[in-house]
């Protein structure tokens, strides 16, 4: 494995050295450890343990849920209850599988909106970008049938709302609608499989965090100046760095501490505050909810599939030059998964050759009404269809496009960054002064 | 394949062909089943028809059934509904937001006239006594309320879309009218769904 240069695991006794020739797994478990990362990283770069925490969590609790719970259209609501009220702290460990999952989207959107600030996407780290990514996918694919099995009335209704938005593909939409719910609609084919899948997809998604960390451990970490680790010698590399294990990890620990005081907090206090109360409701197909919400994680991408009406002109253009073939609610479906899409070749559409959004005067606030935007499509996603909110999904939604497919590769060309410092370690000084940087490495 | 491009036309170039042939096909024929398994099973398909009494449906009520997952509303209309939406008709077909009957059991461009939303009556009642159409509204798919509206049939309470008392969409976000599924009798008191 390239990398940075640093010390590599010696086997020193003859137990270390038989096990090493055969199987070097104790090598391969202390380079990761051990890998030097940058020691300027800030608060930001904790969120990455954060996942890793969630990840474990949501895999722990919800191996024991299964041991209780019942993927059957009859039993499932009842099963449910089960956990709640006999199980032996059931009702606890739901909560936390509940709220582990908002927790999750909370640590991922912050995650990935750090690698935006901070171009963590930019070459040469396009690929841990694209993984991130499908992980991300997946996570949304996993806590979206993870929400379908209390088979309450949004569980119920949720699905069909979303299975339908492959319905609107042209031509084979509605095969694969059916061979999706294994039925004309969502009944107990469709619990069997989404049960088999949310139980599978956590496992794929912990393959991809290995490799996702194997190919960021391969370019080594970014930071916020966005400026590379010294390669030429061992020396150099050492003065920009510090090895993971004990630096990074008793911080990122710390972090996960306060976060999760925060997190027990709610679990504890309010543990159905982002939920929905007709989830209590036992799922029924003959009766609607009044208001069908997804929950708060997907609302953006929800405000922006709805944004796109039939009188929009956009999806009329579509509709005329494709014959008809795109309508409203398929434009809508493209134009959802293609906001994801469009976070996912920011490393092709960015054309600034400066890496930070530290040093880069204009992209901030292009950046920061990125943000705003974010928010605001998630509150307009939880906002009944009809104006003003409609017109503002619609502003919304083209800002969000607008940034990765115009501002992005504009700003490149037009703006003129700031100069980011030379190495890491005259950020790092800069920061915390020179005697501490000598003083910290030796402890 | 290096060694495919050192003989043009050899024998080995054949074997190659022959043996990804092969495993192209026996890979598919592994995946096949897999993917097939997730349509829907016969016990499922076998629900494809159902039948209904509907002795019990007094004029001016409605009864709801499940049918391939979904609401049916077979709905009992009394001859003053039945006038009502007839007149609904005079205003003329065109001037409704879907034009179309939307009935399985017509053809496709079958003019939304109330006599081609109803299914022909049994003997001894008044014809367009009853209406038989998908309880999911064309909007987004939510169950549309019975007895309500600002036309006396249908309102879903989602986006607030309203439907006659044919089931034609008259107001509100939903494109199309209320679509009828194929429906017979089987004799005076039975219907027969799909």
């Amino acid at each position: 494995m390239s990398g940075i240069p640093h010390d590599h695991y010696e086997p020193k006794t003859d137990g270390e050295k038989w096990l090493d020739s055969r199987l070097p797994i104790v090598g391969l478990v202390y380079n990761t450890i051990m890998i030097p990362t940058p020691k300027n990283l800030n608060w930001w770069w904790i969120w990455g343990i954060v996942l890793a925490f969630c990840l474990a969590l949501q895999i722990v609790t919800g191996i024991v849920l299964v041991m209780h719970y019942t993927p059957h259209v009859d039993l499932a609501f009842a099963s449910i209850e089960h956990i709640m009220r006999n199980v032996n702290g059931g009702y606890m460990l739901r909560y936390i599988h509940m709220n582990g999952a908002s927790l999750f989207f909370v640590a991922v959107y912050i995650h990935i909106f750090r690698g935006l600030f901070y171009g963590s996407y930019k070459a040469p780290r396009e690929i841990t970008w694209i993984i991130g990514m499908l992980i991300y996918l997946m996570m949304m694919g996993t806590a979206f049938m993870g929400y379908v099995l209390p088979w309450g009335q949004m569980s119920f209704w949720g699905a069909t709302v979303i299975t339908g938005l492959f319905g609107a593909i042209p031509f084979v939409g509605e095969a694969i609608q059916i061979w999706l719910l294994g039925g004309p609609a969502v009944d107990n084919a469709t619990l069997n499989r989404f049960f088999s899948l949310h139980y599978l997809l956590p496992f794929v998604i912990a393959a991809l965090v290995i490799v996702h960390i194997w190919a960021f451990h391969t370019t080594g970490n970014n930071n916020p100046t966005g400026v590379e680790v010294r390669r030429t010698s061992k020396a150099d590399a050492e003065k920009d760095t510090l090895p993971f294990w004990p630096y990074f990890v008793i911080k990122d620990l710390f972090a996960l501490a306060v976060i999760l005081v925060v997190f027990w907090a709610i679990v504890g206090y309010m543990p159905n505050y982002l939920g929905h109360p007709d989830n209590y409701i036992e799922a029924n197909p003959l009766v609607t909810p009044a208001h069908i919400v997804p929950e708060w994680y997907f609302l953006p991408f929800y405000a922006i599939l709805r944004a796109f009406t039939g009188e929009v002109w956009v999806v009329q253009f579509a509709s005329f030059i494709t014959g008809g073939i795109v309508d409203a609610k398929f434009f809508g479906v493209i134009a959802m998964f293609g906001a994801i899409l469009a976070m996912a070749l920011a490393p092709w559409l960015d054309t600034s050759h400066v890496r930070s959004g530290k040093y880069r005067p204009m992209f901030k606030w292009w950046f920061y009404l990125l943000i705003v935007d974010f928010f605001a499509l998630m509150w307009l996603g939880a906002m009944p269809a009809e104006e003003p909110y409609a017109t503002f999904s619609l502003i919304a939604s083209a800002y969000w496009f607008a940034y990765f497919f115009v501002i992005l590769p504009i700003l490149g060309v037009i703006e003129k960054p700031q100069v980011p410092p030379e190495t890491i370690e005259e950020d790092f000084n800069a920061h915390y002064g020179k005697a501490n940087a000598d003083a910290t490495p030796a402890e | 394949m290096s060694h495919a491009e050192d003989h043009e036309g050899t024998r080995r170039d054949f074997l190659y062909y022959v043996a990804g042939g092969a495993g192209v096909v026996a890979t598919g024929a592994a995946v096949w089943p897999l993917v097939n398994q997730m349509n829907p099973s016969a016990d499922v398909q076998a629900l494809s028809s159902i039948r209904q009494d509907v002795s019990g449906v007094e004029p001016g009520t409605q009864l709801t059934v499940k049918w391939l997952g979904k609401p049916v509303f077979i709905r009992h209309r009394t001859g003053a509904e039945i006038q009502e939406a007839q007149e609904q008709d005079a205003e003329g077909v065109d001037a409704l937001p879907d034009p179309l009957a939307r009935n399985l059991n017509l053809n496709a461009d079958a003019p939304a006239t109330d006599a081609n939303r109803v299914i022909p009556s049994p003997e001894g009642e008044a014809a367009g006594a009853w209406i038989v159409q998908m309880g999911v509204c064309t909007h987004l798919g939510c169950v549309p309320l019975g007895d309500a509206g600002d036309f006396g049939g249908w309102f879903c309470p989602c986006h607030g879309s309203h439907y006659d008392l044919a089931g034609r969409i008259r107001k509100g976000p939903a494109p199309e009218n209320l679509p009828i599924p194929p429906v017979e009798w089987v004799d005076d008191s039975t219907i027969k769904l799909g």
